[in-house]
């Protein structure tokens, strides 16, 4: 039983990772659209994260999956459900960026641009180093969260955990047992993943030599 | 507008399902909330068994998937003897969820009321539960009121996962509705609209009573 149910944590992690790390990308030329100083651009950003995150996953997986073959798109459910977690990844990585933006004096942009850097360099030496090291307890809590939402993508037959538990309590009438170890084996990965981001937010505190 | 017409006419047929979305979401709060206190005042509290199986619950409410709980007590009641409808496990269910989730909230409301509000309850005489009910608890709430009221309007987003056990909700009705009509892409956008619309609404009055909250603060 174990065994099957964790013949199921390879497409969870896929799914969780593939798409942290695209709405990972996503979400950096969506957090300057909503920061942008031009409105209309910046209106648009706001509309696409307050909207994206007012849908409920179910709902975008629903849609990607069975909505878009109708115009022939036709996805297989790991697809649809990297696809459909990007998305909502992308609206809450920009807005984990935002806050971590925000957090940044205004005095080191003025500061780094009076040393003449332009938005590149600036972005990258100066903003985006003491951004990242706020916003990594951010992202690690969003990963996890996203960790639990991939269980969502079993509505729509992919075969992870929680798709695998359905079978064998199924097969078994065990569901008490089949759904006990799946919730632990998430609460599992999980640990790992807190445990790794504290060690990594402590090791670039020391590097950055702040507080 | 052939959508507009199409939706308008299918209004009728998920105007239950939205119904039964809300009763579940309403339901859960009136029981979560609660639960949400008392495990928050388990985990603060002084015995150590109640704070062991408080933490447990916690833990597994907030680290296992939503839709894993709702699987977990969907099959697991009916081995335990415990037969009941679709929705009350949908509530129950949802309602550790809640639980789990604001009682985090509660403690750290706990922990933002100021240690003088603590020492000058016990210097005015009221010690232990009494100092605890009147001067600690209320300030407590009033600072967990804002981010609770956004939990609320998650769970209202999580309630679409009751569609998995067979509860009549907005997304089951949807997805009836799409099987029939096979307007799939339609009956989803339209239902992304519904959910869309009231947690958007809903969003906006919770940072408006947050702002009336904070004014005197």
């Amino acid at each position: 039983m174990l065994a099957q149910i964790a013949s199921g944590i390879g497409l969870t992690v896929v799914i969780t990772g593939a798409s942290l790390l695209i709405g990972a990308l996503l979400g950096l030329p969506l957090v300057a659209a909503r920061r942008s100083a031009w409105v209309p651009l910046r209106t648009l950003a706001t509309a696409y994260i307050d909207i994206v995150r007012a849908i409920p996953p179910i709902t975008w997986l629903f849609l990607i999956y069975f909505g878009l073959p109708q115009y022939a798109l036709r996805l297989d459910s790991v697809s649809a459900s990297i696809i459909g977690f990007s998305v909502i990844a992308s609206a809450y990585m920009a807005e984990t960026y935002r806050s971590g933006l925000l957090s940044i004096p205004q005095g080191q942009w003025e500061a780094a641009t009076a040393l003449g850097m332009k938005f590149l360099p600036r972005t990258r030496y100066v903003i985006t180093p003491q951004a990242f090291k706020v916003t990594l307890p951010a992202i690690a809590a969003y990963a996890i969260a996203l960790l639990k939402d991939s269980a969502l993508a079993s509505t729509i037959g992919v075969h992870e955990i929680t798709y695998q538990a359905g079978l064998v309590s199924r097969a078994t009438h065990q569901g008490l047992l089949a759904f006990s170890i799946a919730g632990l084996l998430y609460i599992a990965m999980s640990i790992p993943l807190a445990l790794a981001a504290r060690r990594v937010d402590r090791v670039l505190r020391q590097k950055l030599e702040v507080a | 507008m052939i959508f507009l017409d199409q939706w308008i006419s299918w209004l009728p047929a998920l105007s239950p399902g939205l119904g039964v979305s809300l009763s579940l979401t309403g339901l859960c709060l009136l029981f979560g909330m609660p639960l949400g206190l008392l495990l928050a005042l388990m985990l603060e509290g002084p015995v150590k068994p109640l704070r062991v199986v408080a933490l447990v619950v916690v833990e597994v409410g907030r680290g296992a998937p939503a839709l894993v709980l709702l699987y977990l007590l969907y099959f697991g009641l009916p081995e335990g003897g415990v037969t009941l409808s679709a929705f009350a496990t949908g509530v129950i269910s949802l309602s550790w969820t809640t639980g789990a989730y604001a009682s985090e909230l509660f403690r750290s409301g706990l922990a933002a009321v100021p240690a003088g509000q603590r020492e000058a309850a016990i210097t005015s005489g009221l010690r232990g539960w009494s100092g605890f009910r009147y001067i600690i608890l209320p300030q407590a709430i009033r600072i967990s009121t804002p981010p609770l009221a956004s939990l609320g309007v998650t769970i209202f987003q999580t309630s679409s996962l009751a569609f998995v056990i067979a509860v009549p909700e907005l997304m089951s009705k949807a997805y009836a509705l799409g099987s029939i009509t096979f307007e799939y892409l339609s009956v989803f956008a339209l239902t992304s609209v519904l959910y869309g619309s009231i947690t958007l609404v809903a969003l906006a009055f919770v940072r408006l009573a947050e702002q009336r909250l904070s004014r005197h603060l």
